[in-house]
C-alpha cells in the first residue's frame, strides 16, 4: 500500500502517535512506581500461585463466555422479535456496573437466599453454593457474555447478505452455512473476543476474592494491593504489574497467531436476509439462546431494579451532584476515546506492524488500575494538585481502558471499508480526509457507536483511579454509592446503584443508536 | 422460457412492475439508473423476493413461490462470488455439492469447467492469490457447472478494466453459445449489453420504459436511451 | 463535544475555592469525609474558631491512607493525617514522616492507656461478628469453629477489620492461632476485598455473621429503629481498633496542627463521632453518649498489641491466615 497518498500517511503518523501515548500511559506508571521503589524484591511462591490462578480462571471465563456467545449472537442474528433492540441494549449493563453491585445482583438469584435457591428450595434441595471457583466463573460470564455476543453480533451482521443469496442459490443446508461463512467468520472474530475478555478476567480482584471464597483465589490483581497496601513493596508491586503486561504480551501474540484476517468481502449496504432460519431445530435452539440469556443477564439486573426503586426519589442531593459530574465525566472520556481509537484502527486495519499495535492497544485492560493510578500519582504529582488533575486523569484513564474494546470493534469494519472501497477510492484520486469522511465514516458508524456508547458506561461505572485522586467534593457517582455503602447506608447506595445502571445504560443506548442511524451496515 | 407475468412489488415508496417473456438461448440487458430497480427485478426471479402479484414462470413451471434453492438459476454477483478461505477447485466444487465430498467423476466435471473457463492448474489457489478477471472466471466455471439453464447475472465485471470486461463478456458470450443459456444482465453500461445481449430492458422508477430485441431497438434508438449511448 | 470537557474544568475549578486564611490540610481515609462520615461537621466546627480553612483530602483506608503519604514522601502537602490504627502506627513512625504531638492528652476514656508521644487516638471500637438476635452465636472462636454458623469476613491484605480479626485471633490464641483458622475454613463464606463488600454480603443474607464492630448495631438502632441485629461477645476478649492522628514532620502549619489535635480530643469533634464514623469517641464519657450505645455489648477484655507487637505478629500470622485458608 505504499501507493497511498500523502494526507493519508499524516493519519498513519497520528496512529503511531496514539499507540505511543496508550504505550507511555501504560509503562511510563509502571517505571514511576519501579523508580519511586526504595528496595527491590523479587516475587515468591504466593505471586507464582497468585499467576497460576489468574490466567487459569482467566482461561475458563473467557472460553466460556465466547462458547456461549456464539449460539445467543446467531440466534440473534437469525431472528427478529420485538424487543431484540432493547435486549441487544439490555446486555451491555452487566459490564459496566461496578463490581460490588453486579455481584449482589447476581446474589439475588444464585445467593443462599437468592431466587434459584428458593425454588431448589420448593423441590427440597439444598440451596446454591456459589462460592468458589465456579462463582468466579459465572460472575466473570455474567459480566462478559454481554460483551462476546455483541462482538460475535457484529461479525455475524458483516456477512455479507451476497453470501448468504450466493448460499441459498447453491442449496446450502444449515450445516453448509456453518461451515462456509459462520466458521470462517468466527475463526476471525472469536480469538480477538476471547483476548479482551481474558485480559479484563486477568485484573480481576473483588470478583476473585468475594466469589472465590478466600485467598485460594488470590489473583494477581490483589497481590499487588498486597505489596502496596500490606508490605509497601513497590518494587513488587510493579513487578507484579509487569508480570501483568507480560501475560498481555504472550496472549497477544498467540491471538495473531491464531486469528485469520476477517474476510468477509464486499456487502451491499442491506439489512440481513437470511435463508437458513427456518429449520424447527435451529428455531428451537435460537429461541433457547435468547431466553436463557436474557434470563442469565437480566434476572440480576431485575433484582438490582427491584431494591433500587424504592430509594430512587429520596436520595441526598449530592447524589444527583455526583451523577451530573459522572455523565460529563464519560461523555468527555468517550469523546477522548473515539478520537484515539480511530486513526489507531485505521492504523491496525492497513496492517501495519498489527500485532505489535494490537497489543499495544489492549495493554490498558491488562495493567492494573492500581498501579496505572499510583504511577500517574507519582508522575504527576510534583506538576499538578492530585485532586485538581482528578477528573482529567480519571477520564484519560478510562478512555485508554475503552481503547481495547473500541478497537475490537472498529477494526474489521475499517477493515471491510478499506477492502471494499480502497481501490475505488484510490482510482477516484479521493484525498485522505474525503476517504475517511465519505468512504470509512459511513461504515464504521455502528461500531463506533457501539465503542463510544461502551466507553461512556465504562466510565460511568469505574471505581479504580479515582479513587486515588479525587479530593472530597469530587466524587463521582459510583464512588458516592460506595461511600453510602461504608456509612451502612445500604437502601440509599442501592438506589444509587440502580441510577448508575440506569444513567450508563442511558448513556450506552444513545451512542449505540446514535451509531445506527444513518448507518450503512 | 422466463415470463413474468403482470408481476407487482411494492417496498415503502417504490413500486415495481414487470412483464417480460424470454425465449431459450435469448439474452437480456436490463438497463437503468441507480435505484430503478433493477436489481429488485433479479432478487424477484431469483426469488430473494416475493412479488405482491403475478407470476414467474420458468421452462413454463410457476416458481413464484419456489424456495430459492429449488430454482434452476445461477447468480453471479460483481463481488462477493466466493469463499476466501475454501480453494478455487472447492469454490467452483460448491456448485456440485456445499459440502465439498466429490467422487471422481465430480472432480473431473470440475476440471472440466476450469478448463473451459481458462483457468487450468490454478486448483489449489486461494481467491485472495488471483486477480480481479481470474475470480470472476472461477464464478464463471461454477455457473457452468451448476447447468442451470437461466443466468442472473448483476453487474458482474462492474469492478474490472474496460479490456478485461471485453474478454470476460466474450468468455461469457461463448459460452452461452456452447450451452444455449438463457440469460439475463443487470448493467449501467449499454456496451456491455450491445456485446453480449440478444434484447434490451429499460427499467426506470420501477417501470418497464422500453423492450425489445436489441438490434431492432439500436436501429432506431428512442430518446430514452439516449442518456446511455 | 468540549462542553463537558469545559464543564469538567469549571467543577475542578469550583473545588479548589482558595482563601486568605492560612490553610490546614488533613489527609483522611474516604469514608470519614463523605457527606454522612464525621468530616463536613467537623470542618465547620473548627473553621468557626481556627480562623483557618481546613481542607480534607481523602484516601482510600487506613492503608491506604498510608500508603499514600509514604508515596508523597517529605514533599506531603499534608499537615496531619489522620485515620491510620495502631496497626499501622509501627510502620508510620518508621517513615519518618511524623513529628511528635507534644500534648498531654486529658479525659481519653479508652479501656488501655494512652502514651504514644507520636499520634493521638480519636476514637475506638471493637472488632466483632455482627449476626442477626435470632441467632444462638458462639461465645468465642473454638466455638465458633464448631458451630455451623456461617461467616464472612475481610481480606487482611486489602482491608483493616481483616487485619484486626488476624491480629485478634492471634492475640487471643497465640500458637493454637493457626488450628483456630484451619477449623473456621468450612465456617467462613468468604472473603471480601473491603468492610462494605463484607457488610452487603451480610445483609443480603449470604452470611449468619460478619466481622464488622461492636457498635455496628448501633447504626441498625439508631438511624433504623431496627433491632434485629446484635454482635456477638467473646469470652477470650475483643481486639481493639483505635484510630489516630498525627503531624507531619515537615508542616508548614506546626501551630494550627497542634490546635487541630487538641480539637479533635474536645467535646465538638468527639461528639459528632459516634452516629457518624459509628466508633466510640476516645475522649467522650459514656454518659456522653448518644441513646443506644447503652444497649451494645461491652467486652469484659480487651485485646491489643501495641504497634511494635502488631507489625512483629501480622506477617507471622498472615502466612497461617493463608496457609490454614488455602488448602
Amino acid at each position: 500500500m505504499a501507493e497511498r497518498a500523502q494526507p493519508v500517511n499524516l493519519a498513519d503518523g497520528i496512529g503511531v502517535a496514539v499507540a505511543a501515548l496508550v504505550l507511555l500511559a501504560v509503562m511510563g506508571p509502571l517505571g514511576a512506581v519501579l523508580w519511586r521503589a526504595e528496595s527491590f524484591s523479587g516475587l515468591g511462591p504466593a505471586d507464582w500461585a497468585a499467576v497460576r490462578f489468574t490466567i487459569g480462571q482467566a482461561l475458563l471465563s473467557a472460553a466460556l463466555s465466547v462458547g456461549l456467545a456464539i449460539p445467543v449472537a446467531r440466534a440473534l442474528a437469525r431472528r427478529r422479535f420485538p424487543g431484540r433492540g432493547i435486549l441487544i441494549s439490555l446486555m451491555g449493563a452487566p459490564f459496566i456496573l461496578p463490581v460490588i453491585v453486579a455481584v449482589l445482583g447476581l446474589l439475588a438469584v444464585f445467593g443462599r437466599r437468592g431466587a434459584a435457591s428458593e425454588i431448589l428450595g420448593f423441590f427440597g434441595l439444598p440451596p446454591i453454593e456459589v462460592y468458589g471457583l465456579h462463582g468466579v466463573v459465572l460472575a466473570h460470564v455474567f459480566f462478559n457474555l454481554p460483551l462476546a455476543v455483541r462482538l460475535i453480533l457484529q461479525g455475524w451482521l458483516a456477512i455479507p447478505v451476497e453470501r448468504f443469496r450466493l448460499g441459498a442459490t447453491l442449496g446450502f443446508t444449515a450445516s453448509d452455512v456453518a461451515r462456509h461463512m459462520e466458521r470462517p467468520m468466527l475463526r476471525a472474530v472469536c480469538p480477538g473476543a476471547f483476548l479482551v475478555i481474558f485480559l479484563i478476567c486477568t485484573t480481576s480482584f473483588s470478583v476473585a476474592l468475594m466469589l472465590g471464597g478466600g485467598p485460594r483465589a488470590t489473583t494477581v490483581e490483589l497481590a499487588i494491593y498486597q505489596a502496596f497496601r500490606f508490605d509497601f513493596d513497590l518494587a513488587r508491586a510493579a513487578l507484579l504489574g509487569l508480570v501483568q503486561v507480560a501475560i498481555c504480551v504472550v496472549a497477544g501474540l498467540m491471538v495473531v497467531w491464531i486469528a485469520v484476517p476477517h474476510a468477509a468481502g464486499t456487502g451491499l449496504d442491506r439489512p440481513l436476509e437470511r435463508w437458513d432460519r427456518s429449520g424447527t431445530v435451529a428455531r428451537v435452539s435460537d429461541w433457547i439462546a435468547i431466553c436463557g440469556a436474557a434470563l442469565f443477564l437480566l434476572l440480576p439486573l431485575g433484582a438490582i431494579f427491584v431494591r433500587g426503586v424504592g430509594g430512587l426519589f429520596d436520595m441526598p442531593g449530592l447524589i444527583y451532584a455526583a451523577a451530573l459530574r459522572s455523565v460529563l465525566l464519560s461523555l468527555a472520556t468517550a469523546t477522548v476515546a473515539v478520537a484515539l481509537s480511530v486513526p489507531m484502527a485505521l492504523l491496525i486495519a492497513r496492517g501495519r506492524a498489527r500485532g505489535l499495535f494490537e497489543t499495544i492497544g489492549a495493554l490498558s485492560i491488562a495493567v492494573s488500575p492500581l498501579v496505572v493510578g499510583t504511577g500517574l500519582f507519582v508522575i504527576l504529582r510534583p506538576f499538578v494538585s492530585p485532586s485538581g488533575s482528578a477528573l482529567p486523569v480519571t477520564g484519560l484513564v478510562n478512555a485508554l481502558a475503552a481503547l481495547p474494546f473500541i478497537l475490537r470493534a472498529l477494526v474489521p469494519a475499517i477493515e471491510q471499508a478499506e477492502r471494499g472501497y480502497g481501490k475505488l477510492a484510490r482510482s477516484l484520486d479521493m484525498s485522505g480526509w474525503h476517504y475517511g469522511r465519505h468512504v470509512i465514516l459511513p461504515r464504521i458508524r455502528r461500531p463506533l457507536g457501539f465503542g463510544a456508547g461502551l466507553a461512556a458506561a465504562l466510565s460511568m461505572g469505574d471505581l479504580g483511579v479515582i479513587t486515588l485522586f479525587a479530593a472530597p467534593q469530587q466524587g463521582t457517582l459510583p464512588l458516592e454509592m460506595f461511600r453510602l455503602m461504608g456509612a451502612y447506608r445500604m437502601e440509599e447506595a442501592q438506589a444509587a446503584a440502580l441510577l448508575l445502571l440506569a444513567l450508563s445504560l442511558g448513556l450506552f443506548w444513545i451512542f449505540d443508536r446514535g451509531g445506527r442511524i444513518h448507518a450503512a451496515t | 422460457m422466463l415470463q413474468l407475468e403482470a408481476i407487482s412489488l411494492r417496498m415503502g415508496d417504490f413500486h415495481l412492475s414487470a412483464d417480460l417473456a424470454l425465449a431459450k438461448g435469448r439474452r437480456l440487458g436490463v438497463l437503468g439508473p441507480s435505484g430503478g430497480g433493477k436489481s429488485t427485478l433479479l432478487s424477484v426471479i431469483a426469488g430473494f423476493l416475493t412479488p405482491d402479484a403475478g407470476q414467474i414462470r420458468i421452462n413454463s413451471e410457476v416458481v413464484t413461490n419456489v424456495p430459492v434453492p429449488q430454482r434452476p438459476l445461477s447468480l453471479l454477483f460483481q463481488e462477493g462470488n466466493l469463499f476466501p478461505h475454501l480453494t478455487v477447485f472447492q469454490n467452483v466444487g460448491l456448485g456440485l455439492r456445499p459440502d465439498l465430498r466429490f467422487d471422481s467423476d465430480q472432480q473431473g466435471a470440475i476440471g472440466d469447467a476450469l478448463e473451459q473457463v481458462g483457468l487450468s492448474g490454478m486448483d489449489a489457489r486461494l481467491p485472495g492469490d488471483l486477480s480481479g478477471g481470474q475470480r470472476s472466471r472461477v464464478a464463471l466455471a461454477r455457473m457452468l457447472l451448476r447447468q442451470k439453464p437461466l443466468a442472473l447475472l448483476d453487474e458482474p465485471f462492474a469492478a474490472l478494466d474496460p479490456g478485461l470486461r471485453s474478454e470476460m463478456l466474450a468468455l461469457v458470450d461463448e459460452l452461452c453459445v456452447k450451452t444455449g443459456l438463457t440469460l439475463v444482465m443487470v448493467s449501467h453500461d449499454l456496451r456491455d449489453v450491445e456485446k453480449l445481449c440478444t434484447d434490451l430492458c429499460l427499467l426506470e422508477d420501477g417501470a418497464i420504459s422500453l423492450y425489445g430485441p436489441l438490434e431492432q431497438i439500436l436501429a432506431n434508438p428512442p430518446a430514452a436511451l439516449k442518456p446511455w449511448m | 463535544m468540549k462542553t463537558p470537557m469545559i464543564a469538567s474544568g469549571l467543577i475542578l475549578a469550583a473545588g479548589a475555592a482558595l482563601a486568605d486564611d492560612p490553610v490546614l490540610t488533613v489527609y483522611t481515609y474516604d469514608s470519614f469525609v463523605s457527606d454522612w462520615g464525621p468530616g463536613p461537621a467537623i470542618e465547620a466546627a473548627f473553621e468557626e474558631t481556627c480562623g483557618c480553612d481546613l481542607q480534607f483530602v481523602a484516601a482510600g483506608d487506613g492503608a491506604a491512607l498510608l500508603s499514600r503519604v509514604r508515596l508523597e514522601g517529605p514533599t506531603t502537602e499534608a499537615d496531619i493525617v489522620l485515620g491510620l490504627d495502631t496497626n499501622l502506627t509501627a510502620a508510620a513512625r518508621e517513615s519518618g514522616l511524623f513529628a511528635a504531638h507534644g500534648i498531654a492528652p486529658q479525659g481519653l476514656t479508652l479501656p488501655i492507656e494512652w502514651t504514644d508521644s507520636d499520634f493521638l487516638p480519636f476514637d475506638w471500637g471493637y472488632f466483632a461478628f455482627v449476626h442477626g438476635t435470632d441467632l444462638d452465636a458462639p461465645d468465642n472462636f473454638p466455638e465458633l469453629a464448631a458451630s455451623d454458623a456461617r461467616i464472612v469476613i475481610q481480606d487482611p491484605r486489602s482491608s483493616t477489620p481483616g487485619l484486626g480479626l488476624l491480629l485478634w485471633v492471634k492475640a487471643a490464641h497465640g500458637d493454637a492461632a493457626e488450628g483456630i483458622w484451619s477449623d473456621l475454613a468450612d465456617n467462613i463464606v468468604t472473603v471480601t476485598p473491603g468492610w462494605s463488600e463484607a457488610y452487603g454480603l451480610y445483609l443480603e443474607g449470604e452470611a449468619d455473621m460478619v466481622l464488622s464492630y461492636t457498635t455496628s448495631p448501633a447504626y441498625h438502632l439508631i438511624a433504623e429503629e431496627d433491632t434485629s441485629h446484635t454482635a456477638a461477645a467473646f469470652d477470650e476478649g475483643h481486639y481493639m481498633q483505635v484510630e489516630v492522628a498525627g503531624m507531619i514532620q515537615g508542616t508548614d502549619q506546626p501551630e494550627l496542627a497542634q490546635a487541630f489535635l487538641e480539637f479533635m480530643i474536645s467535646p465538638a469533634f468527639q461528639s459528632v463521632i459516634p452516629t457518624t464514623n459509628w466508633m466510640y469517641p476516645a475522649a467522650l464519657s459514656a454518659t456522653d453518649l448518644p441513646d443506644g450505645f447503652d444497649t451494645l455489648i461491652a467486652p469484659e477484655k480487651a485485646l491489643l498489641y501495641d504497634d511494635e507487637e502488631a507489625a512483629a505478629a501480622r506477617d507471622e500470622a498472615l502466612a497461617e491466615w493463608l496457609s490454614a485458608l488455602s488448602q
